[in-house]
This record gives C-alpha cells, sequence and structure tokens, in this order.
C-alpha cells in the first residue's frame, strides 16, 4: 500500500469507525434509550400540560431539548441517518468477503490445515480406493451437501458445503434495516418540516373559518411527500382537504379528490360498545371526474392516487333537537316553551348563553354489578355464561349535552337523558350537572306520575321557587296538618313561622340553608358550654333537623297536591305508598344542587353526523414493506440456515474427515459425529 | 403424554435432509387426522368464513402437521386437545347454561358434570393453573430428591396443563359464539386471554427443549415463571372482571389479530425461558464441581445444582436458541402489527408507546444476537442479558398497557 495522506487515512477511519459493530451497537443503544424517553413522557401534547408535570424549570429544558416530540426531532433523525449509514457501510464492506465465502467450496484447502480442525478425524477405509471418491460423494449427495472434487498429487479432496446461502439472510436483514429507516424517513415529518423551512409554509391557529386561512397554511396537491391528517365530512357535505396537526397549528392539504359523505353508520353490540362504524363516500376525482362510491371502515381503507383513506373517528354535526323549555323562575312567560337548537350552536338567554354540545343517539350503561363472591363462583363454568354481556345492562336511550355560560365565561355542563329510565324500580327523568369537566356528572333524578310525564315534577318546582305562593302554600299545610288536640294561636302562629322559615331557607340554599337556619335558631349559649349543656344542645338540633324533614316533606305533598289539582288529575290515582315515594323522590329532586331556572327536555332530533376519516399518503411504505419482508426472511435465514463444511480427503490408506462452521456451536459437535459416522459406514471403516 | 422416544445422543437434532421419506405411520395417520378435521370444520362452518378464515384456516392445518412432523409428542397432543375441546362443545349441545347450576321453577337444574368440573372454558383454565402448580412442585423435589420420577411426573402435569390450556380456550371460543354470532372471536383479544395463551404457549415451548435436549432438570427453573404467569392470570380473574368474554372493538376486528398476537407469544415465550434458563447458567457457572474420580459429594448449594443441571455450554446453547426463536417470532410479529396498523389506524408506525416498547424489546434482543453471533460473546454476561431481558419483554407486555395506555388498550389491567 501506498503511504496515504493525512486526509484520506482519517477518512479511513472515519468509514472504519462507522461501519463498526460497536458504532452500530451504540446506535442502537442510543435509539433504544431515546425511544425510552419517548414513550414515558407522552409526546405532543399540549404546552401547558407539560408545563404542570414538570414545572417551571425542567420544562423549557425538556422542551428544548425536542422531548416531547422525540421522534421528529433533529436529533432523532439524525440517529436513524447515521443507523442507515453505519448499516450501509457494513453491508458494502462485508459484500465481496460474504460473496466470496458463498461461492467458494475451499477445494485447494490444505492437508495441514485440515488436520488442524477442532473437528477432525481419521478414518481406515476398507473400500478399494477407485470405488472411495464414489462412496463419499454420493453419501455427501444423499446428505444435501454441494460438493466439489479436488484430485491432487497424491490425494483426493472432497470438499462439500451445505447451507452457504445462509450468509445471503446477512443481506437480507442488514438491507431491510436500511430500507425501513430510509422509507420510515420518507414518511415521516422530515418532508413536512422542510416544506415549513424552505417553502414558506407557516402552520396557522386553527380558529379560523376555512376561507381565512392564508395561503401559506395550504399545501397543494402537487407536492409528493408523505402526511397524515384528518378530513371531518358533515353527512351530505364534501370536503377536499386534510388536516395536519403541526405543533400548535394546523397545516391543510389539499387532496385531488372531492369526498362526498352520502351516509354514516353505527352499528352497535347488545352492551353499546360500537360494533363497526362505515362511512358511504363519493369520491370526484378533481382531474378526471372519474367517481367512485366505496364504503370506507375499520381495518378497510380506500386508496386513490397513492392516497388512503381510513375510517378513523365520528362527530356530531350538528344535530338538530327538538326542546321543551320548562321554566321554573317567575316572570311573564309560558310555564313551558318549545326551542330547537342544533348542536355545536348556542342560544342567548338574558345574560347568559346556553351552548348545546352533543348529542348521543345510543347510551348503555351496566347498571349492576357483580360482588366479589359471584365472581369466584363463577370461575368454574362457562366464562361466558357468566358474562355481564348483554345482562344488566339498560339502554339509557338518546342523551344531549350542553352548556350554560354566563356573562363571566364560567361554565356550568349538563347531560338530559331523553327517555324516563328505570332506576331501582322506577322510573325518573335523569339530568346531571358538573361545573368541573374533570369531574363526574351528579344527577338529579326527577320523579314521574303514572303517565310518565315529569309535569307534576315542575309544577311543585314552581310553587316551591315562587316566594309569592310560598303564603298559600305554608297555609294549606298548617289547614291539613292540625294536631289532634286544640293548638294555641301561639303555637299555630310558631309552627307557621317555622314553616315559612324552613321553606325560604331550603329554597334558598337547599338542605345547607336549612341546617344553617336551624343553626341560628338555636344560639349557643356561652363561649364554653359545659357537656351538658353542649350534649342537649345537640340534642335539640337533631330534633329540629327532623322536624325540618317532616316539614319540607308534607310542604311538598301540599305542594304536588295544587299541581295535581291544576292540572286535573286526582290525586286519589295514586296509591298511598305510591305517594310517599314520589314526594320523598320530589323532595330529593328539588334538593339537588340543581339551581337551574328550567329544564330542558328533548322530545324528537333529527341526527346528524360527521365521519372523520384519517387522509395519508405514505411514499416510503413500499420500501417498508419491501424491507419487512426482507427482514422476516433474512431473520430467518440467518438463525435457521446453518452454514456446514465438510472436507473428505481421501488419501492411499485413510480418509480424513473435517467439519467447519462460521458459527461455533454445539450441535457442530453432534453434526461432525454423524457425518464421521455415516462416512465411515460408506467407505467401510472405523473410526482410527 | 410420556411417549417421547429416548435420544441415542444427548443432543439429537433432526436433520431435514429428506422429509417425507423420514415419516413413520404415526406422522402419516396424524397429518390424515388433521386433514380430516380442517375438512370437518370447513363443512361445518363454510357458511360462516370469508376467504381470509378459510386461508387461515388452511395454514394452521398445515402448521400443525409440520410441528407433529418435527416434534412428534406434539401429534398425540393435538389429538387430545381435539378430542377434549369437541367433547366440551359436544356437551353443551348448543345451550351455554349447561355449564352452571341454574335455578328453574323445578328446583335447581344441575350442571353437566363434566363441564361445570372439568371442561368448560373456565374451569379447564383452572386445571390448567392447578397442574402447572403441580407440575412446579414435582420439579423442584425432582431437583432436590434427584428423583427421576418426580421429574417425569413434573413433565407429564407440564403437558397436561398445556392440553387443558388449549382446550380452554377452544372452548372458550365456542363459548363466545354461543353468546352471540357477533361477540364471537379468537380468545386471544383480552389480557386474561393472552395471559392464558402465555402460560400454554411457554408450557409447550418448554416441553419442546425439554424433549430435544432430553433433559427434564430445567423445569424447576421455568416452571415457577409461568406459576407466576398463572397467579396474575387468577388474580385477573378474581380481583376484576376480565374473565368475562366481551365483543371486540371494531379496530381488533381483524384477520390479522388471529396471526400478530400468536406470534408475539412465541416471542415472549422464547425470552421467557431464555431469561430462566439464563438464571440456571448463572447460578451452575464457575460452581467447583467434584471431578468423578474424587468420588465425594459436592459442595455447597450451586455446587450440587452443578452436578445435577446440564453442564453449561448446553444451558448457554438453549439459552440461544430459545432467543433465537423468539426474536424470529417477535420480528415476524411487529411487521404483522404493522401491516395490520396501517389498515386499522391509517400508518404503519405511530410511535405508540406499545409499538416502542416493542422496539426496544427487538433492539435489546438483536444487540444480544449480535453480541453472541458477531462478537462471540459468551458466559455470564449473556446470561445476565437475557435475565434482564425478562423485565424489559414484561414491561412491553403488561406494564406499557398499565402505565401508559395508547393505542394497545385491550390489556389494561383496570378495564373489565
Amino acid at each position: 500500500m501506498p503511504p496515504s495522506s493525512p486526509s484520506a487515512k482519517f477518512l479511513d477511519e472515519l468509514i472504519e469507525l462507522l461501519s463498526s459493530m460497536r458504532f452500530a451497537i451504540s446506535l442502537l443503544t442510543l435509539l433504544a434509550i431515546a425511544s425510552v424517553v419517548g414513550m414515558v413522557i407522552p409526546q405532543n401534547e399540549p404546552p401547558n400540560v407539560y408545563l404542570n408535570r414538570f414545572g417551571q424549570l425542567w420544562d423549557p429544558v425538556f422542551s428544548a431539548l425536542g422531548l416531547y416530540s422525540v421522534y421528529s426531532t433533529a436529533w432523532f433523525i439524525a440517529i436513524l441517518a447515521f443507523l442507515v449509514l453505519s448499516t450501509t457501510l457494513c453491508i458494502i464492506r462485508q459484500f465481496s468477503p460474504l460473496l466470496r465465502e458463498i461461492r467458494s467450496f475451499r477445494e485447494h484447502a490444505r492437508e495441514a490445515s485440515l488436520r488442524g480442525f477442532a473437528l477432525s478425524a481419521s478414518l481406515a477405509p476398507t473400500l478399494p480406493p477407485e470405488a472411495r471418491c464414489q462412496a463419499v460423494t454420493s453419501y455427501l449427495s444423499r446428505e444435501g451437501f454441494r460438493l466439489r472434487v479436488n484430485q491432487r498429487e497424491g490425494s483426493t479432496l472432497v470438499a462439500a458445503k451445505k447451507g452457504h446461502w445462509g450468509h445471503i439472510g446477512y443481506f437480507l436483514a442488514h438491507g431491510a434495516i436500511v430500507l425501513i429507516c430510509l422509507g420510515g424517513l420518507l414518511d415521516g415529518n422530515l418532508l413536512l418540516s422542510m416544506q415549513i423551512h424552505l417553502a414558506g409554509k407557516v402552520p396557522t391557529s386553527g380558529n379560523q373559518l376555512i376561507s381565512q386561512i392564508p395561503p401559506s397554511a395550504w399545501l397543494d396537491t402537487r407536492t409528493k411527500g408523505g402526511f397524515r391528517g384528518n378530513v371531518s365530512i358533515p353527512q351530505g357535505q364534501s370536503r377536499d382537504f386534510a388536516v395536519i396537526a403541526s405543533g400548535d397549528g394546523i397545516l391543510l392539504q389539499r387532496l385531488p379528490f372531492h369526498i362526498e359523505l352520502k351516509h354514516f353508520n353505527v352499528e352497535y353490540y347488545a352492551n353499546g360498545m360500537p360494533k363497526r362504524y362505515t362511512s358511504d363516500v363519493l369520491i370526484t376525482d378533481k382531474e378526471t371526474g372519474e367517481k367512485f362510491e366505496p364504503t370506507i371502515e375499520v381495518n378497510k381503507p380506500f386508496k386513490h392516487r397513492g392516497i388512503a383513506l381510513y375510517q378513523s373517528a365520528f362527530d356530531d354535526a350538528g344535530s338538530v333537537l327538538h326542546m321543551t323549555m320548562h321554566h321554573f323562575w317567575v316572570g311573564d312567560h309560558p310555564d313551558s316553551q318549545p326551542i330547537n337548537a342544533e348542536v355545536g350552536g348556542s342560544i342567548p338567554l338574558g345574560p347568559f348563553s346556553l351552548e348545546f354540545t352533543d348529542f348521543k343517539p345510543v347510551n348503555v350503561e351496566s347498571m349492576g354489578g357483580q360482588s366479589k363472591e359471584d365472581r369466584s363462583r363463577n370461575l368454574l363454568g362457562s366464562a361466558a355464561a357468566t358474562t355481564e354481556f348483554a345482562k344488566d345492562m339498560n339502554s339509557l336511550g338518546p342523551s344531549f349535552s350542553y352548556r350554560l355560560r354566563n356573562s363571566a365565561g364560567q361554565t356550568q355542563e349538563f347531560i338530559n337523558y331523553m327517555q324516563p329510565i328505570l332506576f331501582a324500580g322506577r322510573k325518573y327523568l335523569f339530568s346531571g350537572t358538573r361545573s368541573d369537566p374533570q369531574t363526574p356528572f351528579s344527577f338529579a333524578r326527577i320523579p314521574l306520575d303514572e303517565d310518565d310525564s315529569a309535569s307534576t315534577w315542575f309544577a311543585i318546582r314552581r310553587i316551591f321557587f315562587d316566594p309569592k305562593r310560598h303564603g298559600a302554600l305554608v297555609k294549606s299545610y298548617l289547614s291539613s296538618n292540625k294536631p289532634n288536640n286544640e293548638e294555641s294561636a301561639a303555637a299555630r302562629e310558631g309552627r307557621k313561622l317555622f314553616a315559612e322559615n324552613t321553606l325560604a331557607a331550603f329554597t334558598q340554599d337547599g338542605w345547607l340553608g336549612v341546617t344553617h337556619l336551624i343553626n341560628t335558631i338555636i344560639p349557643e349559649k356561652k363561649d364554653n358550654p359545659s357537656p351538658e349543656e353542649a350534649d342537649s344542645r345537640e340534642q335539640m338540633l337533631e330534633d329540629t333537623i327532623i322536624l325540618s324533614e317532616t316539614v319540607l316533606s308534607a310542604l311538598t305533598q301540599e305542594a304536588w297536591k295544587i299541581a295535581r289539582e291544576a292540572a286535573g288529575k286526582s290525586t286519589s290515582a295514586m296509591p298511598n305508598e305510591m305517594q310517599e315515594l314520589y314526594i320523598r323522590d320530589a323532595l330529593a329532586a328539588l334538593n339537588q344542587t340543581y339551581f337551574l331556572p328550567f329544564y330542558l327536555q328533548l322530545d324528537s332530533f333529527e341526527h346528524r353526523q360527521a365521519t372523520v376519516l384519517q387522509a395519508a399518503r405514505s411514499p416510503g411504505k413500499p420500501l417498508v414493506y419491501l424491507g419487512s419482508l426482507f427482514l422476516a426472511l433474512g431473520v430467518f435465514a440467518m438463525l435457521y440456515i446453518r452454514e456446514r463444511r465438510l472436507f473428505v480427503l481421501l488419501k492411499e490408506n485413510e480418509a480424513l474427515v473435517a467439519v467447519s462452521s462460521d458459527r461455533k456451536s454445539i450441535d457442530l459437535d453432534e453434526t461432525f459425529a454423524r457425518h464421521r459416522d455415516g462416512l465411515a459406514a460408506a467407505l467401510g471403516a472405523r473410526p482410527t | 403424554m410420556e411417549q417421547a422416544t429416548p435420544s441415542p445422543t444427548f443432543l439429537s437434532m433432526p436433520t431435514h435432509t429428506n422429509c417425507l421419506a423420514k415419516r413413520n405411520i404415526g406422522d402419516w395417520l396424524f397429518a390424515l387426522a388433521v386433514i380430516a378435521g380442517t375438512g370437518f370444520a370447513y363443512h361445518r362452518l363454510v357458511h360462516v368464513m370469508d376467504g381470509t378464515d378459510i386461508a387461515i384456516l388452511i395454514l394452521h392445518a398445515l402448521l400443525l402437521i409440520a410441528v407433529g412432523w418435527l416434534w412428534r409428542p406434539f401429534r398425540l397432543f393435538s389429538v387430545t386437545v381435539a378430542a377434549l375441546a369437541l367433547f366440551s362443545i359436544w356437551l353443551y349441545q348448543g345451550d351455554l347454561t349447561r355449564s352452571i347450576d341454574k335455578e328453574t321453577l323445578n328446583g335447581v337444574v344441575k350442571g353437566v358434570f363434566f363441564l361445570k368440573y372439568l371442561l368448560s372454558s373456565q374451569s379447564a383454565i383452572s386445571w390448567m393453573s392447578a397442574f402447572i402448580f403441580m407440575a412446579t412442585g414435582a420439579y423442584w423435589i425432582g431437583l432436590a430428591a434427584r428423583s427421576s420420577f418426580a421429574e417425569r411426573t413434573g413433565s407429564a402435569l407440564t403437558w397436561w396443563s398445556a392440553v387443558m390450556g388449549t382446550v380452554g380456550l377452544c372452548v372458550r371460543w365456542h363459548e363466545s359464539w354461543l353468546l352471540s354470532p357477533e361477540t364471537a372471536h379468537i380468545p386471544i383479544s383480552s389480557l386474561y386471554e393472552v395471559m392464558v395463551f402465555f402460560c400454554l404457549v411457554t408450557a409447550l415451548l418448554y416441553l419442546f427443549y425439554e424433549n430435544r435436549y432430553n433433559t427434564r432438570k430445567l423445569g424447576a427453573f421455568i416452571l415457577p415463571i409461568i406459576s407466576i404467569a398463572a397467579v396474575y392470570m387468577l388474580w385477573l380473574a378474581f380481583n376484576t372482571t376480565a374473565y368475562q368474554i366481551q365483543p371486540l372493538t371494531a379496530p381488533l376486528r381483524s384477520y390479522w389479530m388471529k396471526i400478530h398476537v400468536p406470534a408475539n407469544f412465541i416471542g415472549y415465550g422464547g425470552f421467557t425461558i431464555a431469561a430462566m434458563v439464563g438464571v440456571a447458567y448463572l447460578l451452575v457457572f464457575g460452581a467447583e464441581t467434584p471431578s468423578p474420580q474424587e468420588n465425594r459429594p459436592p459442595l455447597g448449594l450451586r455446587a450440587s445444582l452443578a452436578g445435577h443441571l446440564p453442564e453449561p455450554r448446553v444451558l448457554e446453547d438453549i439459552m440461544y436458541k430459545a432467543i433465537a426463536i423468539g426474536f424470529a417470532f417477535f420480528t415476524v410479529a411487529t411487521i404483522l402489527g404493522a401491516l395490520w396498523a396501517a389498515e386499522a389506524w391509517g400508518g404503519y408506525w405511530s410511535w405508540d408507546p406499545k409499538e416502542v416498547a416493542a422496539l426496544i424489546v427487538w433492539l435489546n434482543y438483536a444487540v444480544w444476537l449480535h453480541m453472541r453471533l458477531t462478537r462471540n460473546l459468551r458466559g455470564t454476561t449473556l446470561a445476565w442479558w437475557a435475565f434482564v431481558g425478562l423485565f424489559v419483554s414484561v414491561f412491553a407486555f403488561i406494564g406499557v398497557n398499565t402505565f401508559l395506555g395508547g393505542l394497545h388498550s385491550y390489556g389494561n389491567v383496570s378495564g373489565s
């Protein structure tokens, strides 16, 4: 070799390093560590999530390192690129040695080197010399070896080999890594970020109408890079772009075709789980005008012009809700009036706005639960016979959600079910509310009349919460709850006052208000009451609370009578024990923190859905799939095709058998022993 | 199930030079039985199968024949499983409630005895767990008392655990049909089901090596880990409603599941066996064993073990073979998963936590194999590595679903 210049030497060393096993393994380790980071830290969440989790100190550091989107950071892509480089160099370096290895029979191996093999044996053949070569070659061919015979001076060498094609596995498996990484880079965010940087594309915030989105956020159909974006299409409408999330904003990818949603359909299991969702769409090619009418569903995508459309999710697209609003507040308006709204729309309501957020046509919930004992017992027997599937499942019918937003922007969220729901043997209207979206709903159960209508309860609600009607209510309460013996005027006045005050406190603040009231009318006597005094006060408080409960029940009963009579429903139509339960439920529903000035009852609806498709173009996919095929074949070839080389040197009085393999393994000994004995039999010899 | 032909040499590896010529009458009868069974299944179920189902049925038959020919004890295993599963299905007579006691107007009707206590899915799976625990005990007694009888018992019990586990899953599949045709699915979709599958696959893989290397000593190391899996499975059953048959979510309704999941669990099974053989290796390696001439009892527990277990180089070979088979199948499983993801989620790779965990497991063993095959590394480093690899695999298998969520939400422990 001529002496090389320092720079050439440096290049050689660099290539040596890059193609070395050490370097490759370091890269794989780095890749694994980076992946662990990306796995443990949830990726691509909104920024404030990370700020909350990691705090002021670490959040900027992690953010700068790209730990929130590890897989698209420059350093991660650099690792992959180095892996491609290293593997490619490794393949190039191994190419000609391995090719030589595959081709060669090593039929010129020298006797001395054969004797030096760890696995070699000398046999003394009894077969006549001229028949020996024939015997050896036919044995080896029978055993599946390929062989070459080298006649040389004084001896014949039969060089045989098997499984040498296993080396192809090396090229397949390592080539596969290169292909998969290249394909992955093509499909990844690399091209997208190149467009952002080179073509001046700017992600937009997304809170805009489509027509207002600047051209800088649009990617036209000529760009051939990979992308994955969502296409949300309401029923009967058509879209021709996909929304790609990019950083904090979005980019819009124009599609070469229009997608019109003809029909969207969801099938449910008996337990309410969606079983399959399908979108019947009409696809119209923009250039040729060709039309396709595929049905897209999960696991059954549709492909056109290199863009695949997948069923991803579904959404409400402004279902129309026809409702009755039952007013509870006092004013110049009818008790109830019809209102209509669309999901996604809002209605102004004095200082509030009423925002309709969701509609669900089907709700199924498991109302029962199995005890642990049941479960243990069920462990014997069939799994299916003891499965809760479709048992204890209660179809709750349609539901809709809305928010009441005040002028300060604070919201209270509600969910109302359309149909009466059976709960513990009785039917109710269910309405849930919460002020914090993170907490579960707390539900009010509104009891129903014999005819499943809630109008009596609505009337009770109006009577209870109208201070002008309190006087009449209390009066009617006093007259129907006369004590048996004659009561004094003072006692009667006392009862009246207590009833009025309790009612006022309850309608103001529910049971909390009543408790507060009682605490104020039974004041603490001293700063330091004696234990006896404290006990007696406790007793008094308790008695008064029980009394207030009785009074409120009785007031509810009176309001119930008034409401029934006003509606022309006889009070005797309801059996006594049902009455009792009704009054209990009605009072409980009045007490809920359900201080809403109205109740929205859903009468009918027009369900409008949108399908959410995912549009993806992955130009790297053929490369990745080819690579995957190579990888599978290569791994099996490398691990399961074992190279065996067997040499038989035939001399005048001796046959030397030697075996070698590229990998030392324990079964090589066994292979050697078997062929040694096989050859000995073929040559009529015993091992010497 | 004790019909393994004793190998003449310690390591009798088959040669595949002329596959058909080496078939004996049992092989041909087995193949015939599999073909007949496949034909029967086709005849009975052709109206509910689509093209891919039929392709999978045929592939499955070919696979059964191949494994039966390559590993003869598997023939009797398959036939026993088929017989018991068919018997159970016959006992059901299309009525799920025959497996449990039920109250009717005329008093309590007892469940069919064989179904209730033996062959309904839950009972069969309970028997599988019981056999696993008993086998563990038997192997330990065998190791402690140097009793080959106890070891043979352990081996037979392991066979029976695999039989009952497989019967349990087959019957569970049938039960899911009886429950409702729309719920019906191959029982490898929930965490509970795959735990059962893991137990039986690992037991079968172990029995394969036991047979191939003609040593029953390693059962004492491998059965405990299967026992732990069985305990976890029972814990799931007792503490959650995971044992119930639930319908599949839309993305899981795919033929890919039928091949992706089994391939994955052959992978996990292989890695598990390698890890436990690694433990055996670490215990034995370097222990002072008396030479035969010394004629004295070995000193200390490790030396005593070393005198009893296969020699380290054999342990290392088993470890390599188990990782090789695990790695090969794990590679295929990950590729199949990518193909499935491309259809269901719109991308072959989404950097979902489960995918990343699979990548990490794959990288781990890829580096292990490079170290062994290219660097010719041997010894305790690789054994430790294989052992630690088990924790990586367990995390990928259970930990990711428990702690990180993501798209593979089927296996959520808290989910019911």
